[in-house]
């Protein structure tokens, strides 16, 4: 990553509120099915079904790794003005958000090929 | 006894072999019209069903196309043929009749569609990586035509949307990075000219063209209005439509983009899917005016048009893809609603619109219509279908 990306993406983590200390743990496993499917299906019609990218940037844990901390999920919260990706804090709580960022970091849902 | 049994004898054994190699046929390549086919893509599992719209049934599944969401397809001029566009980058080429992979290539690393050109040589996709439009060889899906896009660095360049076909041989494309529309004219030996027009606005992300031929328009992601491009008069270059619609107004996220392709074109009026609002927009289709907005379910995704006119039938973004609103074109009301469950991703009128093919993605069926009663005909079972094609596109411009 280059440095002003990295800077610029220290300043939008730092200058946006993050989302409530979240509980991972206390998303039932139902619900975590769900939320799997919803990133495969829905993120993935931009992000795509294998999240290599599409209209959306490829979500490679190797990529997303280089950001800093809490920026996966600033960006899931608040989206990314200026580009097509949605804030998605209308839809999912701050749980749901934190576990979706940890699950991208660890690459659960990436299908390289 | 046995000298009258004799023949009768032969002739049933002829009439078995008979049977029995015509039943052969039919199970490797059936002889047959195309007219009334389609394919249906199963996005999730990589593969399409092939579907008979006269007898509501599926005819069998082709496997092995790789990465299918997002997917499109586009027909040979003889309707035999699907070529389909995977995410991936993968352009398959499926023979209908024999149901099998006629050729299959890894074009690009992430594409967004295609179109098939007027005199039906020549196929191009469009990639988001490496940015640009390749054009194969319809036959042999050959490689004819390299278009780079503009460069937005030395290793990144613009990715290209809304590519469709123009009469001329003519595909027209528009740049999402650096906001430009391009026209690539084919010549007969495969080698192209490009003639490109910049500064048609921010991040058009998806285009059309009307179903004459004529005009060209690009959806703009990143300000209001669309850009439109006369093909008639090419040199009057691209001017803004629409640009004062939902000015000042707070749009809301957008889940899913808005798709143009298959819009609807209702005789004077066109109704256009609006990004980021929970409207149709209806536009007069000769002055490009905004003459009316219909208030909707939630954000539209597809406004399709039954092929008379009457009708649009909208499905819309997540979260609220569960259902579809069906509107009449006169009176702009909402005369039925749907609710066949989540994930209503995509619709296709059999080609006189006396029926309506939706896939439905989370119940894994698509389900089929009758247009006039809105009664549910019968439902078929698909692996997470999404974009529906029926060969009747091949003979239209733009699709």
């Amino acid at each position: 990553m280059n440095r002003r990306v990295a800077t610029a993406a220290i300043l939008l983590t730092l200058s946006l509120p993050l989302p409530a200390i979240a509980d991972v743990g206390a998303l039932s496993s139902e619900r975590r099915a769900e939320i799997g499917h919803m990133v495969k299906q829905d993120c993935g019609s931009c992000h795509g079904l294998t999240l290599k990218g599409g209209l959306g940037p490829s979500l490679d844990p190797a990529r997303l790794n280089l950001y800093p901390e809490g920026f996966l999920e600033v960006t899931i919260f608040h989206g990314r003005p200026g580009t097509p990706m949605p804030p998605w804090a209308p839809i999912l709580t701050p749980n749901e958000i934190r576990y979706i960022a940890t699950q991208l970091l660890s690459g659960t849902w990436y299908e390289p090929k | 006894m046995n000298q009258n049994n004799h023949p009768l004898l032969v002739t049933k054994i002829a009439l078995l072999l008979l049977l029995w190699g015509t039943g052969y046929a039919l199970s490797a390549c059936e002889v047959r019209g195309t007219g009334d086919l389609g394919i249906v893509i199963e996005r999730a599992s990589g593969s399409i069903q092939i579907i008979d719209t006269t007898q509501r049934i599926s005819l069998g599944r082709v496997e092995g196309l790789g990465d299918l969401s997002h997917a499109s397809a586009v027909y040979s001029r003889d309707e035999r043929y699907a070529f389909i566009f995977g995410r991936d980058g993968g352009l398959t080429k499926v023979d209908l009749l024999c149901q099998k992979i006629e050729k299959r290539i890894i074009q690009g690393g992430n594409s967004i569609g295609g179109a098939i050109s007027q005199n039906g040589k020549w196929v191009a996709v469009s990639n988001y990586e490496p940015g640009g439009v390749r054009i194969f060889n319809s036959n042999n899906l050959e490689l004819v035509s390299d278009i780079k896009a503009t460069p937005l660095s030395e290793s990144k360049r613009s990715r290209t949307v809304g590519l469709v076909d123009a009469p001329g041989d003519r595909f027209v494309f528009s740049l999402f990075d650096s906001g430009e529309t391009w026209i690539v004219e084919m010549r007969d030996d495969g080698s192209s000219t490009t003639q490109k027009f910049s500064g048609v606005g921010i991040q058009p992300y998806d285009g059309l063209i009307t179903p004459n031929g004529r005009t060209y328009i690009a959806g703009l992601f990143g300000e209001d209005g669309l850009a439109l491009l006369d093909l008639w008069h090419p040199e009057n270059g691209v001017r803004r439509i629409l640009d004062h619609y939902g000015r000042g107004e707070q749009k809301l996220p957008v889940y899913k983009m808005p798709h143009l392709e298959g819009w609807a074109s209702a005789g004077e009026r066109t109704f256009l899917p609006a990004v980021g609002r929970h409207e149709l927009l209806v536009v007069d289709s000769s002055s490009w005016q905004e003459v009316g907005r219909i208030p909707v379910h939630s954000q539209p995704v597809f406004a399709i048009s039954r092929p008379d006119g009457r009708q649009v039938w909208v499905n819309f973004a997540f979260p609220h893809n569960d259902t579809l609103q069906i509107i009449d074109t006169e009176s702009l009301e909402i005369i039925h609603q749907k609710q066949p469950g989540k994930g209503v991703l995509h619709m296709e009128f059999t080609p006189r619109g006396d029926e309506v093919w939706v896939s439905v993605r989370d119940k894994n069926r698509v389900e089929i219509y009758d247009t006039e009663s809105f009664e549910l005909l019968k439902t078929l079972p698909m692996e997470t279908p999404s974009g529906i094609f029926f060969t009747n596109r091949a003979g239209k411009i733009g699709l």
